[in-house]
């Protein structure tokens, strides 16, 4: 599905994948993450291939695929503290701190199954931010949010990078962030 | 190591808090072993030493079929929600996480399974002495039950629709469990020893710990592919 591709992202640096519906940004994303193995070709993380130590590689990194990944039945607190809580310790605070910053303080205590596809969005991305990871690699973060919502993520990659963090994201429209940092790769469907 | 005790608990918790706040899909499987238990008095005849006699197999292939019911559930939200993909990318066993989950998933079919079956018994005609055996295999059963789904709904989860499947798939491989769980039972009842049988169903129930969690996580990367 995709071939000739190589690239290295370093930390600081912001990786907008672009392309066309179909073009395989999921797929590039979901073998970036390990979940899909590569034909050909190896995907090293500081220097070693990614699968030799897969569990060390995943623990540095935050995955937002393209559903939030929330329980109906939780409200969205539950839902990070025990989301998160599964790869590190968080208490309330923390918690309501990361709500607080997406934005979600406002509905942090209602069950997801009453939220919008937008406000979920909101509480998935608190759920990236309180992973406290080095690598977040995100499918359409922007989906479903406002005008205000992509500012939001367009802020949030910014300090991300800006902490010598890495952000990888495949993404419709560009996100709002400041041009030193980012770099684009474009998928075509051929 | 703290890290995946905190995580096996965190994982157990979550999802009786799921169970709790959506109860009708707990209750189901509990609902038709109660049914089917008493349906057969009435389909059967209402005589005590009769029905005593059917008792092992009635209880078994209710619990059995109840437990089925169960299964298809176990992985399903989990799968379509995106939450086993974090399970599977949180840097935490993956085997050990859906061990977890395993547990719980017993702890809300199984267990209330083997409470009820003293219930369901005596409803058949049997008598008091038979229930500590009657309790002990239908746990034991339900147990390794519990695992095997586990195997078989990770393996199924790729299929659309793949209850079907899932039934072909974990009926056959059920069947010895069956066969010894219902000697058991019969044995109880019947106040002879139990120990032959329940060594074996306790044999599954090793088994299934040391292996079925790693077939599970294994077909669960599978079907994230």
């Amino acid at each position: 599905m995709l071939r000739g591709l190589s690239f290295a992202v370093d930390g600081g640096e912001y990786l907008e994948v672009t392309g066309p519906n179909g073009a395989g940004k999921t797929s590039l994303l979901r073998t970036l993450i390990g979940l899909v193995h590569a034909e050909s070709g190896r995907i090293t993380w500081n220097g070693r291939p990614i699968l030799e130590d897969a569990r060390a590689y995943h623990s540095q990194l935050a995955w937002l695929g393209h559903e939030s990944p929330l329980k109906a039945d939780l409200t969205a607190a539950e839902n990070l503290a025990f989301g998160i809580g599964i790869r590190r310790r968080i208490d309330a605070v923390a918690v309501a701190t990361a709500l607080d910053e997406v934005g979600a303080q406002g509905f942090s205590d209602r069950p997801v199954r009453t939220l919008s596809a937008g406000q979920r969005r909101r509480v998935a991305l608190a759920g990236v931010l309180l992973a406290g990871v080095p690598l977040w690699v995100l499918d359409e973060p922007a989906t479903h949010l406002d005008a205000d919502g992509q500012a939001l993520v367009g802020r949030l990659v910014e300090r991300q990078i800006v902490a010598g963090g890495i952000v990888v994201a495949a993404v419709h429209a560009p996100l709002p962030v400041v041009e030193a940092g980012t770099r684009r790769l474009g998928l075509s469907s051929k | 190591m703290s890290g995946a005790w905190q995580a096996a608990r965190l994982v157990i918790e979550r999802d009786l808090r799921l169970a709790f706040r959506n109860r009708a899909q707990l209750l189901h499987p509990l609902l038709f072993f109660a049914i089917v238990t008493t349906l057969f008095p009435l389909a059967l005849s209402p005589e005590p030493s009769r029905l005593r006699d059917v008792a092992p197999g009635v209880l078994w292939v209710a619990a059995l079929l109840a437990s089925l019911l169960a299964i298809e559930f176990l992985f399903r939200d989990d799968a379509q929600d995106g939450t086993l993909e974090q399970y599977a990318l949180s840097g935490q066993s993956l085997t050990w996480l859906l061990f977890a989950k395993t547990l719980s998933h017993w702890l809300l079919t199984g267990l209330p399974l083997a409470l009820m079956s003293p219930v369901a018994a005596y409803g058949l005609g049997v008598a008091v002495e038979a229930v500590p055996g009657i309790i002990a295999s239908i746990t034991l059963g339900t147990i390794a039950l519990s695992l095997l789904g586990a195997v078989t709904a990770g393996l199924t989860l790729g299929i659309r629709r793949g209850g079907a499947m899932l039934s072909l798939l974990t009926l056959p491989l059920a069947v010895p469990l069956l066969i010894f769980g219902a000697q058991a039972t019969a044995r109880a009842i019947a106040g002879e020893p139990v120990a032959g049988p329940m060594y074996l169903l306790a044999a599954f129930v090793v088994l299934g710990l040391t292996l079925a969690p790693l077939a599970a996580a294994a077909a669960v990367r599978i079907s994230l592919e």
